[in-house]
């Protein structure tokens, strides 16, 4: 008997070992209810009592073995078949992908959007004005009384007498100083109306974003230490600034803000026509008049403010040369951003 | 202002510096330099040259062969067509080598076989004009006066080189709209000596009150009115080197008393005028008001109607000038004017301004009163026009000066406090280098007064003093400081997030953002097939508008969309797929005061997300605008079917309705329109009210547990009239199921041969309750009672 059991181990393995061996039929063939291993341990009544537990161990031993062998040829031949299979279903990885589209924000979302995430950074709010405003507003209240001279650089789209389309979004400084004690950290981006003909630099209609700081205590310093990040975090981390002393009623002093050209970092070159500094932005100090009229006391608080043109930055960052394309909305231009 | 440097030089020695230094350091300290010219650059090799003998050219009639004398050792020949040379004559010789403004180069060549070493010019080969050059032609040789030195540089003969720096100056320093002010800046500057003079007139003869009297009734207007006389005037030509300044500054030369006028207003900043004495009735000047009405002509020949707000400089009888605008025609300097009377008076900035906006007149006169000029500035002024005549030889002045000045100006003072200035700039600058600037700047300091120069009225308070310093301090020698200020919270509103949710939504639902134009032509009303009693018409109009095409504001943003779409059909990108977050401005009924005690309303400005594309279908479209509503939380909307909207067609249209409350509209735009922007296609457009969306969202979700019990799903298919909407099979459906309704889908419709007219439409609906196993009765009640009212109310079955 001990033979017997050797013999179906040794069967059992070479039928394992064949190619494409079909492991069912083997389990059902040795290990099956009416499977050779089981009609020989049906035999086992016939063996004396001495060897009886001798065989029966041997028995199982030739089960369990048998077992192991076939749940190692069931993974090696699982493994040939997915083996098979990987290789039947190789794909063309280069071609396209199912087109799933995604829309782009405009681009002057985008920059708009990236300037509000810096100030917010600093603990700025964002506010909103009329476009359609009072011409108080827009000029009275930022220290340009009627007749005076500043209101005819900036040639303004009137509804009345006392209705303009807002020509600069500094108008939202005198709103907010109305409705907020100081401290006041706040820009707002919108657009804005000038009556200028339509070509590669001009619009009638534009886009700027105002900020304002009043508290105590606000110095020139802060003016430039908050514009220094804000261009830093905007144009590259080597940007610098510069400002050069210029004039707007509503601050004193007052500067246009230049930043070291980002394509050639101040070397000069065709984008900063060879000057190596690109004006973005005016600021300065905010009026003593503008923030009496605001109802804030000069002797107690002062504050800076800023106001930058975002077309201006988007052409130069895309490098777009001509303002029409961005109100033109050819899907061609948009999807490029 | 454009600023000649060797005109600088009379008034400041800064030395010899780069041009392009000098630029930037100015800008530095606060007067922007635009760019500069070297004047003469494109001139060389020219000289005096004399013609010694003329002779016919041989093969030509119409050329004659110059020899001429341009003080080398051999004459030169030279053929010229001139017509006006004569033997003896100067003229300018451009040599061989020489070149030319405008990129001409002159070379030793032949003409019809005679050799020309060279060429004589006219004034325009110099780009020179006769107002440059009085009694030269245009269409000959320029003959130079008899004593030009035969072989000088006619650049140098003609005072043509010069540097000329054009500077913009701001509107609040009037001051610098003139050499002596810039003079001034430049010292400063360039660290350089100011060499300010006093001009001095001497031998007078004959007295001013002898000529002529002023009356000044309007003090407000014209704060001081000064005036001196000249007679034995005669008028000609000024001299090349005064002539030669007014060019580089861009001032056309006219003749010497008016060339004096303009001389002085640019050397001082102030405007002058001078009027031929003999045309002044009654020995009078009368600085008054106009009459109502009253049409008086100006130098430019224009007849103007006056207002008696403006004002005017008259004489016993008529008006002479519209004060600091213009002169008049009937006052004018003329050849045979004998005597004059110069004007050198102050008028108010805001009154010059009111006037010449009314009559639409802007003169480099009323641009500089506008900004507000210094009074003392006119006695200087005045004087030193006079001390030109005596230097020009033009004219006797009478002794003694009109001045009517009764309020003097008062001087402004300030307290110099360093350590607030220092304080407000974050740069500590020390007293003394405050001190030492502001004298520089030519303010007078007393202790810790400050007394600000009278041409300085820009300067009023602490700021401005801080300015003062720090521009000529440096602006870019500033610390860079973080502002130190209570804890603020950087933030978005709610409205600010939905706002930048939904664009991202909108961006991954396939959609391109677009920009447009918030003002329009109310022809775009037009576009869109609005009737002319739409209150959609009803715009906020600008009254200067640039044209026709930006007039008014729009209160719909669907054309500014189709314009976009008919643009991008055009491009050929056919499947344009766009959103615009557009705003509309709707004018406000009634007109109220506001608190600032201001008349007139603004309008509404509200925000419209504006979706439109041209591929796709209804249902395309319709899934978006589901979208749209389903990401702002929108819940238990309704759509009803619009027919009446002349945007759209009347069977592909619907509003979105919640409670009653329309969130917009959208739908397929009509053929009509379509044709009306010429796209040949199908549109689809959407008009959603960001406000109202936002209003309408949801509170925060609250979490429903997951269901624990299986649901039961039944299909049905209903025969039903092709127009019954399916939108009122499924509230029929969700009312008689109630609670237990879990979800029903439409998953088919068809109208076919087999359906006889009717349509057939089906949904799978699903049952489920929270708490248990629906049993086969309850499910079988619930869905009898359902058809049962499908059956009663809308008159369907159960398709056989």
């Amino acid at each position: 008997m001990k033979e017997k059991l050797e013999q179906i181990k040794l069967e059992a393995v070479s039928m394992l070992e064949a190619e494409n061996a079909d492991l069912e039929q083997i389990r059902i063939r040795f290990l099956g209810k009416k499977g050779e291993l089981t009609s020989v341990l049906r035999g086992m009544g016939a063996l004396s009592a001495e060897e009886r537990p001798v065989i029966g161990a041997l028995a199982n031993e030739v089960r369990q073995y048998i077992e192991e062998r076939l749940a190692d040829a069931a993974v090696a031949q699982k493994a040939k078949e997915n083996e098979k299979k990987l290789a039947k279903e190789k794909l063309d990885v280069t071609l396209p992908g199912s087109k799933i589209k995604i829309g782009k924000r405009h681009p002057l979302s985008q920059v708009q959007e990236e300037i509000e995430n810096i100030f917010i950074g600093m603990g700025f709010e964002i506010v909103d004005g009329p476009e359609v405003e009072y011409d108080y507003y827009n000029f009275t209240a930022l220290n340009t009384p009627e007749n005076h001279p500043a209101r005819d650089t900036q040639d303004t789209f009137y509804i009345t007498e006392n209705i303009l389309l807002r020509s600069q979004t500094s108008c939202v400084q005198a709103r907010t100083m109305e409705h907020k004690a100081p401290p006041i950290r706040v820009i707002s981006p919108g657009r804005v109306y000038r009556s200028d003909a339509v070509d590669a630099t001009h619009s009638p209609m534009f886009h700027q974003i105002e900020g304002l700081v009043i508290d105590k205590g606000i110095t020139m310093g802060d003016l430039k230490g908050t514009l220094e990040i804000f261009a830093k975090n905007m144009f590259g981390a080597d940007t610098k600034i510069r400002f050069r002393p210029h004039h707007f009623p509503f601050t004193e002093p007052s500067a246009e803000v230049d930043v070291s050209c980002f394509v050639c970092g101040g070397e000069g070159c065709r984008l900063c026509k060879g000057e190596g500094w690109i004006e973005i932005l005016g600021a300065g100090m905010v009026h003593p008049n503008v923030l009496r009229m605001g109802g804030i006391d000069p002797e107690v608080y002062s504050g800076f403010a800023f106001g930058l043109g975002i077309e201006r930055v988007v052409m130069r960052r895309y490098n777009i040369d001509d303002m029409r394309l961005l109100y033109e909305n050819d899907v061609r231009f948009l999807e490029q951003f | 202002m454009k600023l000649p440097l060797k005109w600088l030089a009379d008034y400041v020695n800064i030395g010899n510096p780069d041009i392009k230094d000098y630029c930037e350091k100015m800008t530095a300290t606060g007067s922007k330099v635009e760019g500069f010219e070297i004047l003469g650059e494109d001139i060389s090799n020219v000289v005096v040259g004399k013609i010694n003998a003329i002779s016919k050219h041989p093969n030509a009639d119409k050329l004659v062969v110059c020899s001429i004398d341009v003080g080398e050792a051999e004459p030169l020949q030279i053929v010229t067509g001139a017509k006006n040379v004569n033997v003896g004559d100067k003229v300018p010789v451009a040599l061989n080598g020489a070149n030319l403004p405008g990129g001409v180069k002159i070379k030793t060549g032949k003409l019809r076989g005679e050799t020309s070493q060279g060429m004589l010019c006219s004034i325009g080969e110099l780009n020179l004009t006769t107002h440059d050059m009085p009694g030269a032609i245009e269409d000959g040789i320029l003959i130079l006066p008899t004593d030009a030195p035969v072989g000088t540089d006619i650049k140098e003969y003609l005072m043509l080189s010069d540097t000329v720096v054009e500077f913009e100056i701001t509107p609040n320093r009037p001051d610098c709209l003139s050499v002596i002010g810039l003079a001034r800046e430049s010292a400063v500057t360039m660290d350089s000596e100011l060499k300010l003079r006093t001009p001095e007139i001497k031998d007078c003869d004959g007295k001013v009150e002898d000529y002529i009297s002023v009356r000044v009734d309007e003090p407000t207007l014209c704060p001081r009115y000064t005036a001196k006389v000249v007679h034995n005037v005669k008028i000609e030509p000024s001299p090349l080197w005064m002539r030669s300044r007014l060019r580089a500054a861009g001032v056309r030369p006219i003749n010497n008393i008016v060339d004096i006028t303009n001389y002085v207003m640019l050397e001082y900043g102030q405007p002058m005028h001078a009027f031929d004495y003999k045309c002044l009735d009654g020995k009078q000047i009368v600085v008054r008001c106009a009459d109502e009405g009253e049409i008086f002509k100006t130098l430019d020949s224009n007849d103007r109607t006056l207002k008696s707000s403006m004002l005017v400089i008259a004489d016993a009888e008529k008006p002479v000038a519209l004060a600091g605008i213009m002169g008049g025609e009937n006052s004018e300097i003329t050849d045979d004017t004998k005597t004059v009377v110069f004007e050198s008076a102050n008028f108010y900035g805001a009154g010059v301004r009111i006037t010449s906006r009314a009559l639409g007149m802007r003169t480099e006169s009323s641009g500089r009163f506008e900004k507000g000029l210094d009074p003392e500035l006119t006695m200087d002024a005045v004087n030193r026009a006079c001390e030109l005549v005596q230097l020009l030889g033009a004219g006797t002045v009478a002794e003694g000066t009109i001045d009517i000045y009764p309020e003097k100006k008062a001087e402004t003072v300030i307290k110099l406090e360093p350590e607030r200035i220092s304080n407000f700039l974050g740069t500590y600058i020390s007293e003394a280098d405050m001190r030492a600037t502001l004298e520089k700047l030519c303010f007078r300091l007393d202790g810790d007064k400050i007394y600000v120069p009278s041409y300085r009225s820009d300067v009023e308070c602490m700021n401005d003093i801080a300015e003062e310093v720090i521009r000529i301090y440096g602006y870019n020698k500033i610390e860079s400081t973080r502002f130190r200020t209570s804890a603020a919270e950087g933030k978005l509103t709610p409205k600010q997030r939905y706002y930048r949710g939904l664009c991202t939504a909108l961006c991954g639902m396939g959609l391109n953002e677009i920009q447009t134009f918030s003002f329009i032509s109310p022809k775009y009303y037009d576009k869109i097939n609005l009737p002319e009693e739409s209150v959609i018409r009803n715009s906020v109009v600008i009254s200067n508008p640039l044209g026709e095409d930006t007039s008014v504001m729009r209160t719909t943003a669907i054309p500014s969309m189709l314009e976009v779409l008919a643009r991008n059909n055009n491009y050929n990108n056919t499947d344009a797929a766009l959103y615009e977050m557009a705003k509309v401005y709707i004018p406000r009924e009634g007109i109220v005061t506001n608190d600032k005690g201001i008349p007139g309303t603004l309008p509404e400005e509200k925000t419209k997300v504006v979706i439109g594309t041209l591929k796709g279908d209804f249902y395309a479209l319709k899934g978006i605008v589901e979208a749209v509503v389903e990401f702002t939380g929108v819940k238990d909307v309704e759509f009803e079917a619009v027919t009446t909207c002349p945007i759209f067609h009347p069977g592909r249209c619907a509003k979105i309705v919640k409670d009653g409350i329309e969130l917009g509209i959208f739908g397929q735009v009509s053929y009509g329109v379509c044709e009306n922007y010429s796209i040949d296609k199908p549109v689809f457009v959407a008009d959603l009210d960001f406000e109202l969306l936002l209003a309408n969202a949801g509170d925060v979700a609250q979490y429903k547990p997951l269901p624990k019990f299986p649901a039961v799903t039944r299909d049905f298919s209903f025969m039903c009239d092709v127009d019954l909407e399916a939108a009122k099979i499924e509230k029929v459906i969700k009312k008689s199921l109630g609670k237990l309704l879990d979800g029903v889908k439409l998953f088919d419709i068809y109208i076919g041969a087999q359906t006889g007219g009717k349509k057939s439409i089906s949904y799978s609906v699903s049952l489920r309750a929270p708490d248990r196993t629906l049993t086969a009765e309850e499910t079988e009640a619930a869905i009898s009672k359902m058809l049962a009212n499908l059956d009663k109310e809308l008159g369907i079955t159960i398709r056989s």
